[in-house]
C-alpha cells in the first residue's frame, strides 16, 4: 500500500469533494472535510522517509511508464511542499469552522468545502506531477476551486477582485500552456525528465526559447512575482478570513515550485546565457518586490491588507533566495516558503478569530482587541516576529540562510544585505503599527463574546510552531537541503 | 485544394475574430463567437483532428453560445465605450501574436513525417493501442487508457466550473420561482419542429458515447449534446418543466456520481494490486478489462458533463426569477 502513496495523496482528497457535496448538514461537511485533510497531511508526513535522499518515488499512473503514460514523482522538494499545503489546509479548517460559518451561507458550506477539497487536490497534484501538461490541468483545477473560495465571502468587494485574478490566473495558466506545446511540438513527450534528454538537440531553435519565456511570464504571473503581483492584495483582504489564510500559506508558493522545478529541469542547463539572464531579470524585480510589498504594507490601513502587501515582500525573499543560484540560496529559499507559510498562515488565523468581533476589516476596528483576547494576540506577536525574523523564530532561520547566501556572492552582496536589513525594519514597523492597535487602546466596551476555545488553542499551537521549527529546524532544514540538491541535480 | 480552403478558413477565421472585438453589441460579439469555434472545428477536422473537432463544435459553438446568451440576458446588451484601454490591449496582444509567430519559424514544416511529435511516442501509441486495448481510435486508447489520469483532472475541473457557478448563483428549485415559465409553449411551430428533434440529438447523443471507441466521440462531446437535447426541451416548454423532468438535486447528484465512477474505476486498479487506473485488471482477460475500463470512464465523463451543463444552464435562465 506504501507504494501507492503518491496517488493516494491527490485522490484521497479529490474524490471526497463529490461526496461532500452531496452532505448536507454544514456541520458534517466540515467533519468530512477535515478528516480528509487530515488523511492528507498523514499521508505528506509518510512520505518523508520514503521519498528523503536522492531516491525520488516514482508513481506509472494506470501502469504504463513513463513518456507514454503519466508518471508521479515525489522526492524531498515535493514532499516539502505537500507539507506545506496539507498542513495549512487541515489546520486552517481545525481552527475555522466559526469563522467560515460565520461568513459563508449555511445551505452553501457543502458547496463551499467541495471547492475547498478541489482546492487542496489541485495544489497537491501539482506538486506530484512529473509531467507538464498534468501540472496544467490541476492548476486549472486548484485556480477555479480557489476562485469560488475567494468569491464566498460575505464582502462584495472581493468579486472585482477576484474577477481580476480571474484574468491574470488565465493568462497565466494559458502563458504555461503555449509554453509546453511549443517545447511539445520541438521534442513530442510531455515528461519532464523525458524533455530533459531530448532537449539538448534542438536547444537553440526559437519555439524553445520562446517557450521559456511564456513558461516563465505564465508562473511568474500566477506567483505573484513583481511586477504582476497586481491582483494578490486585494484578492487577499477580501476573501473570507480563512480563505485567506489557506492560500497566502500555499498557493502562490506552488507557482513557485513549478516555476523552479521547470527552470532548473529544463532552462537551466540547457539554454545558453539563461544562468545570467536568471539572475539578471530576477534578483533586481525581487528586491524591488521586497522594498515595495513592505512599504504599501506600512502604508495601508485594512487588517488584512498589510499582511497580503507583506506577502508580495515575502514572494520576493523566496525569489532572491532561488535567483542567486547556489546551493545556499536555494535552502534558504525553500526553507523561507516553510517558515513564511507557517507564520503566514497563523497570522491570518488570528485576524480571522479576531474579525469575528471587529466590525470591519479596518485596523481601527481592531483597536484593543488584544487585550481582550490574549492568547489569541500572543499567537499574531509570535506569527509576526517570525514574519520579522527575530532570533529564536523559523523566520529568523531562513533569513539568516539567506543573508549567509547573498554573503557568498562575489558581488553586490553589500546592496543587496541593504535591501534585506532595510526591509526588515520596515517590517518592523507595521507589525508594531498591527500590534500597537491590539494592545494599547482600551479594549471596546460593547460586544463581549468568548473566542471559540478550541480554535484558540489551535491558534497557539502552530504560533508555537513557529518557535519550535526555529529551535530545533531539523526536518525542515534537511528536506530544504535536499530539495536544493533535487533541484540542482535534477537534469544531471 | 486542403491547402488552399485551409488558408481561407483561417483567413474567414481572423476577420472573426476582429468583428467580434470591434463590436460593441455583445449580443453580435456572442454569435460572432460561435462562428469563430465553428470555423475553428472545421480547421481542426481539415487537420485530421475530428475528435477535436467534434469538442469544439459541440461546446464551443453550441453549449458556450448558450450559456453566454443566458449570462447577456441580464445585463445590457450594448457595451460601454472604453477607447483608451482599447489600443493597450491591442499592443499588447500584438507584441504576443509576433512573438508567437517568431516562435514558429524552427517548427517543422506542416505535415511533415520526421516532425519530434510523430516520433518515439506516436508509433508506441499506435502499436500499444492494438496489442493491449484493441480499439480501432487510438485518440480514445490516449485520452481514456494512456493519458487517463489527464482526463480525470478534465472531469474534475467540469466539476468545479459547476460548483463555482452554484456557490455563486442560487440554486434553481421548482419551489423558490417567482412565476412560471412558459417557454415558447404558446408558438405552435418553432415547438413542434423543436419537439422533433429532440429525440434525434438525443439519440445522437447516445451514439456519440457508445461509438467513441471506434470513431470519433466520447463523454465530453456526448455529454453536450443530451445536455443540448434538454436545453432545447426547456427553451420550448419552459424552465420549470425542464426542471420537473430532471430535477436539480438529480442534475448535483448525476454529476457527483459521473466523477466518482470515473474515479472509483480508478481505485478499483489499486485495490486489485496494480496502480490507480489500470483498466487490465477488471476482467481475467487485461484486453478486455482496458475495454470495459474505458466504456466505464466515459460513461462517467458523459453523466458529469450533462449533469455540470445543465446545471450551470438552469442556474442562470433562473437567476433574476428566483425569490
Amino acid at each position: 500500500m506504501l507504494s501507492h502513496l503518491p496517488i493516494l495523496q491527490i485522490v484521497v482528497p479529490m474524490l471526497m469533494a463529490p461526496f461532500v457535496l452531496l452532505i448536507q448538514p454544514a456541520r458534517l461537511a466540515w467533519a468530512l472535510t477535515l478528516a480528509t485533510s487530515t488523511l492528507a497531511f498523514a499521508i505528506a508526513i509518510n512520505l518523508i522517509p520514503l521519498a528523503a535522499g536522492d531516491s525520488a518515488m516514482i508513481y506509472p499512473i494506470g501502469g504504463w511508464d513513463a513518456p507514454y503514460g503519466i508518471e508521479l514523482k515525489v522526492d524531498s522538494l515535493s514532499v516539502l511542499f505537500l507539507l506545506i499545503i496539507s498542513g495549512a489546509s487541515t489546520f486552517v479548517l481545525l481552527a475555522g469552522y466559526q469563522s467560515l460559518g460565520s461568513e459563508i451561507h449555511e445551505a452553501k458550506l457543502n458547496w463551499f468545502f467541495g471547492a475547498w477539497l478541489l482546492a487542496l487536490a489541485g495544489l497537491l497534484g501539482i506538486v506530484v506531477s512529473a509531467d507538464a501538461f498534468n501540472i496544467f490541468v490541476f492548476m486549472e483545477i486548484a485556480s477555479l476551486a480557489s476562485y469560488i473560495l475567494i468569491a464566498g465571502g460575505p464582502n462584495r468587494q472581493a468579486l472585482p477582485a477576484v474577477f481580476k485574478y480571474l484574468i491574470m490566473g488565465t493568462i497565466g495558466a494559458t502563458f504555461y500552456l503555449i509554453g509546453v506545446g511549443l517545447i511539445y511540438i520541438m521534442t513530442g513527450t510531455l515528461n519532464i525528465s523525458d524533455i530533459a534528454t531530448k532537449l539538448p538537440s534542438v536547444v537553440d531553435q526559437t519555439p524553445i526559447l520562446v517557450a521559456a519565456g511564456f513558461i516563465s511570464i505564465g508562473l511568474a504571473l500566477k506567483a505573484a512575482i513583481f511586477p504582476m503581483h497586481a491582483w494578490l492584495p486585494n484578492t487577499y483582504s477580501f476573501a473570507p478570513n480563512m480563505v485567506t489564510a489557506f492560500l497566502a500559506a500555499c498557493s502562490t508558493k506552488i507557482a513557485i515550485y513549478v516555476l523552479l522545478r521547470i527552470d532548473f529541469a529544463l532552462f537551466q542547463s540547457n539554454l545558453t546565457g539563461h544562468l545570467l539572464q536568471f539572475k539578471v531579470f530576477l534578483i533586481p524585480l525581487a528586491c524591488m518586490a521586497i522594498l515595495a510589498g513592505a512599504y504599501m504594507a506600512m502604508r495601508d490601513s485594512l487588517a488584512k491588507k498589510i499582511f497580503a502587501w507583506s506577502s508580495v515582500g515575502q514572494v520576493g525573499y523566496i525569489i532572491l533566495g532561488a535567483a542567486l543560484v547556489s546551493h545556499s540560496g536555494l535552502t534558504a529559499a525553500l526553507l523561507h516558503s516553510f517558515s513564511h507559510a507557517l507564520a503566514k498562515g497563523t497570522m491570518f488565523i488570528g485576524i480571522g478569530l479576531l474579525a469575528l468581533q471587529a466590525k470591519s476589516g479596518e485596523l481601527s476596528s481592531f483597536a484593543g482587541l488584544g487585550r481582550r483576547h490574549p492568547l489569541a494576540a500572543i499567537a499574531i506577536t509570535i506569527a509576526g516576529l517570525s514574519l520579522v525574523g527575530i532570533p529564536g523564530t523559523a523566520g529568523f532561520l531562513s533569513k539568516w540562510l539567506l543573508i549567509q547566501a547573498i554573503l557568498e556572492l562575489p558581488t553586490g552582496a553589500v546592496a543587496l544585505l541593504v535591501v534585506v536589513l532595510l526591509s526588515s525594519l520596515m517590517s518592523v514597523v507595521y507589525l508594531a503599527r498591527f500590534l500597537e492597535t491590539l494592545f494599547f487602546p482600551p479594549a471596546p466596551a460593547e460586544g463581549k463574546v468568548t473566542l471559540p476555545l478550541g480554535a484558540t488553542a489551535i491558534l497557539l499551537a502552530i504560533a508555537f510552531a513557529s518557535i519550535y521549527f526555529g529551535l530545533a529546524p531539523t526536518l525542515p532544514m534537511e528536506l530544504a537541503t535536499q530539495a536544493a540538491d533535487n533541484l540542482l541535480g535534477y537534469g544531471a | 485544394m486542403t491547402e488552399i480552403f485551409s488558408v481561407f478558413l483561417l483567413i474567414l477565421l481572423v476577420i472573426t475574430a476582429g468583428a467580434a472585438i470591434r463590436t460593441t453589441n455583445l449580443f453580435v460579439a456572442v454569435m460572432l463567437m460561435g462562428i469563430f469555434s465553428l470555423l475553428i472545428a472545421i480547421n481542426f477536422f481539415l487537420l485530421d483532428a475530428a475528435d477535436v473537432a467534434l469538442t469544439e463544435a459541440a461546446v464551443g459553438a453550441g453549449i458556450s453560445t448558450v450559456l453566454f446568451l443566458g449570462a447577456l440576458a441580464f445585463m445590457n446588451e450594448q457595451e460601454r465605450e472604453q477607447a483608451p484601454k482599447r489600443l493597450a490591449g491591442l499592443i499588447s496582444v500584438s507584441i504576443t501574436a509576433l512573438i508567437i509567430a517568431y516562435a514558429t519559424f524552427d517548427k517543422p514544416a506542416f505535415g511533415d513525417p520526421n516532425a519530434p511529435a510523430h516520433q518515439d511516442l506516436a508509433p508506441w501509441f499506435l502499436e500499444t493501442t492494438q496489442s493491449a486495448v484493441d480499439i480501432p481510435n487510438v485518440i480514445t486508447a490516449i485520452l481514456g487508457s494512456f493519458r487517463g489520469y489527464d482526463t480525470l483532472g478534465e472531469v474534475f475541473v467540469v466539476l468545479t466550473a459547476a460548483i463555482g457557478v452554484l456557490f455563486l448563483l442560487d440554486t434553481p428549485s421548482a419551489g423558490n420561482m417567482l412565476k412560471r415559465d412558459e417557454g415558447l409553449r404558446h408558438y405552435l411551430i418553432p415547438r413542434m419542429v423543436g419537439r422533433l428533434l429532440i429525440p434525434f440529438i438525443l439519440l445522437f447523443g447516445l451514439y456519440i458515447q457508445f461509438h467513441g471507441e471506434y470513431g470519433p466521440g466520447g463523454g465530453f462531446q456526448a455529454g453536450a449534446l443530451v445536455a443540448a437535447s434538454m436545453i432545447l426541451y426547456a427553451l420550448l416548454e419552459g424552465q420549470d418543466r425542464a426542471l420537473e423532468v430532471l430535477p436539480q438535486r438529480v442534475l448535483t447528484f448525476l454529476m457527483a456520481f459521473g466523477a466518482l465512477l470515473f474515479g472509483g474505476v480508478g481505485v478499483i486498479g489499486i485495490l486489485n494490486g496494480a496502480n490507480f487506473l489500470d483498466y487490465s485488471v477488471l476482467s481475467s482477460d487485461p484486453v478486455a478489462g482496458q475495454q470495459i475500463g474505458i466504456i466505464l470512464i466515459e460513461a462517467g465523463v458523459g453523466f458529469t458533463v450533462t449533469g455540470v451543463l445543465l446545471s450551470i444552464f438552469h442556474a442562470f435562465v433562473a437567476r433574476g426569477r428566483t425569490q
